[in-house]
């Protein structure tokens, strides 16, 4: 975490200061946590008057990756590019900030890392065009992270409630509820209380507003591990529900599979081992 | 005290209490289905009513089903009653403002609710309703937002002549029947309602209804049907005050199994209509000169709740399971003067892993190998 030197003075002084440089930047991933900015819609506006978007592909800024105050990066650390890439824009940036599940923990495609033999020539008729790295791994397993947004994708809430804090040079606090509290708040009816549903949302971080529950579907866990998840409990529970095994291991070995809590329970299920 | 007036509703009639809620001002919140439970919201009449349903409810699992009978209250409770609308899920408190000059200046965000009147609230949940009271609307610092919401509240309780498989309400002496803190209580026969006063403005509107005085054989009627309703009830207590009996055993080990089970996800505190823990929070406006203070349901369950620098208290299921139960029937007695579980049975049925502490309890309060 870096939190050393004072937040840029935005108010009370009577220079013009240059407005705060913001980078959203993209690794391996969907580009739909971008699509969480331009969903925005009139707070864009109201955020592009208030800060410089350096760089933003999606929404057209190719400027230079340099001298930034805030960097957004979405998608996992996929190839050797990637990684060059947030070495460089870490020295860059004062705040670096991984919005979803892929920058957070891997995304959806680290499943690979789970997968054994030739992945490559098993997808691709000329792997060797192909240059990735051994693993699909979340940018702070390669350089430190100040804040980290889960999702998949992340929403505009997220993003504007942090990037107000980080405007004001401090981080906000994070977000460590379950989808359950969530859903209490909403007065959701909880799926698996009322219709058996194996769902994710005692283990998950909120931040989604409880979205599948709130349609009769258990959640996927998009948010990754909340604090203090009982994996282990629900997964007998999920067990009870009558869920196979190897079905409780895809529950958890899904958007965020190579998030440590949910990895380990996916794993203990793997080979039809209950581990009752 | 208020003396008590009864009369007898027919079946036919009993449009004639919602239009006479109405024509008093108050907006109606009865129970009616949504997504498979029972939830108080705004009705029209008793046709939106959950008229013939019957709830099944067990560790872990709450179903409704079509019962035998034509009644509109031969169900026990779903997840909420009283405390969403009194004691807000996510409220905001106040609003911060940057001046031109760069002063702060503060504004209450005080809500101006319309009176509410509730029909259908069982006494479990009135005696909730008085626990929150003391908690939230006396001492010398009443909260504002519950103090104004509660103030206009007009009770129609109905007497619980169907508990649930989870209800336990005999064992803590709060029910099946409405004893006080309601306006109007109710109680169903197929016939119609036995109504009673419990307060000088349901008085008022009894009169209004002007009903005939029931007949002796409805009091009976209701009496068995209230000794049936109590010697339903198979869960209970080992005792209605635990007052040291938990938190002289902070190291047994039964608290370990039920860590075990726990998910610590917070659902039990959240359906407890005694439960009151709240975060605050702030969410700034993006221009930055403006920012709204929130607060929102909390439970003993999250780190926030124990987090003291350099972190939670209480980082581990065990501990915060020990806390919430300890708390709950052991030391609210100090608090409050009594335990704060009413015997609603909310805690069991809307656990995700159907943890039942009825159970766990005796196993708690025993020698640690065994009984």
């Amino acid at each position: 975490m870096t939190m050393s030197g004072s937040a840029r003075p935005e108010e009370g002084s009577k220079t013009p200061h240059p407005k705060p440089r913001i980078a959203v930047l993209k690794l391996a991933s969907c580009d739909g946590c971008q699509l969480a900015f331009l969903g925005l819609g009139d707070k864009l506006l109201e955020l592009s008057g208030q800060v410089e978007i350096v760089h933003f592909a999606e929404a057209g800024p190719l400027g230079p990756l340099t001298g930034l105050d805030i960097t957004f990066i979405e998608g996992s650390l996929s190839t050797r590019e990637d990684r060059d890439m947030v070495l460089s824009v870490r020295k860059e940036s004062r705040f670096l900030v991984t919005i979803g599940a892929c920058a957070t923990s891997g995304g959806i495609q680290a499943l690979r890392n789970l997968a054994s033999g030739p992945l490559l020539s098993s997808l691709y008729p000329s792997p060797e065009v192909i240059d990735f790295l051994d693993q699909s791994t979340p940018v702070a397993s390669l350089v430190p992270v100040d804040l980290e947004l889960w999702g998949c994708p992340v929403t505009g809430d997220q993003i504007l409630g942090s990037l107000r804090s980080l405007l004001f040079g401090a981080l906000p606090p994070v977000q460590t509820d379950k989808v359950c509290l969530e859903c209490k708040r909403r007065g959701i009816a909880c799926v698996t209380v009322t219709k058996q549903i194996p769902c994710l949302g005692p283990v998950t971080l909120t931040g989604c507003g409880a979205l599948c529950p709130s349609f009769d579907r258990g959640c996927y866990g998009c948010f990754g591990p909340a604090e203090n998840p009982e994996t282990s409990s629900l997964a007998r529970s999920f067990s009870g529900l009558g869920l196979t095994p190897s079905e409780i291991t895809r529950r958890y070995l899904f958007i965020n599979s190579n998030a440590p809590a949910f990895l380990k329970e996916g794993r203990r299920w793997q080979g039809g081992d209950s581990h009752e | 005290m208020t003396e008590e007036s009864r009369g007898f509703l027919e079946r036919e009639r009993f449009r004639e209490l919602f239009d006479r809620l109405v024509l008093r001002g108050y907006q109606t919140l009865a129970p009616v289905v949504r997504d498979g439970t029972i939830v108080y919201e705004e009705v029209s009449g008793p046709e939106d009513l959950p008229r013939g349903l019957r709830d099944l409810q067990t560790p872990g699992s709450y179903r409704l089903e079509a019962g035998e009978s034509g009644r509109f209250f031969s169900w026990a409770n779903g997840p909420q009653a009283l405390k969403p609308l009194l004691f807000a899920p996510r409220e905001i408190l106040w609003e911060t403002r940057r001046e031109s000059d760069g002063a702060l200046s503060f504004s209450s965000s005080s809500p101006s609710p319309r009176p509410l009147a509730v029909i259908g609230i069982r006494a479990c949940d009135l005696s909730a309703l008085a626990l929150s009271d003391r908690h939230f609307g006396k001492g010398p610092f009443p909260d504002p937002g519950y103090a104004l919401r509660r103030r206009d509240l007009f009770l129609v309780a109905v007497d619980c002549s169907h508990p649930a498989d989870t209800c336990f309400c005999v064992s803590t002496g709060d029910g099946p029947e409405a004893q006080s803190g309601f306006d109007l209580a109710l109680g169903e026969l197929d016939s119609g309602f036995l109504v009673r006063s419990g307060s000088e403005k349901g008085r008022e509107l009894l009169r209004e209804l002007s009903l005939p005085p029931p007949e002796s054989s409805m009091e009976e009627a209701l009496k068995r049907q209230a000794d049936q309703a109590r010697s339903s009830q198979t869960r209970r207590l080992p005792s209605r005050n635990l007052r040291n009996a938990l938190a002289s055993r902070p190291d047994h080990p039964h608290w370990n199994n039920l860590a075990a089970r726990c998910l610590s996800c917070g659902n039990c505190t959240s359906v407890c209509p005694t439960c009151f823990c709240f975060s605050e929070r702030e969410e700034p406006a993006l221009d930055g000169h403006s920012s709204l203070h929130l607060r929102e349901w909390d439970s003993c369950f999250t780190a926030g709740h124990s987090y003291i620098h350099p972190g939670p208290l209480r980082g581990e299921t065990r501990f915060r399971y020990r806390q919430w139960l300890t708390h709950k029937l052991d030391y609210w007695h100090d608090q409050y003067g009594r335990s704060g579980c009413v015997g609603c049975g909310r805690c069991l049925s809307w656990c995700p892993v159907g943890i039942d502490f009825t159970e766990d309890l005796p196993l708690l309060l025993g020698e640690p190998d065994g009984h």
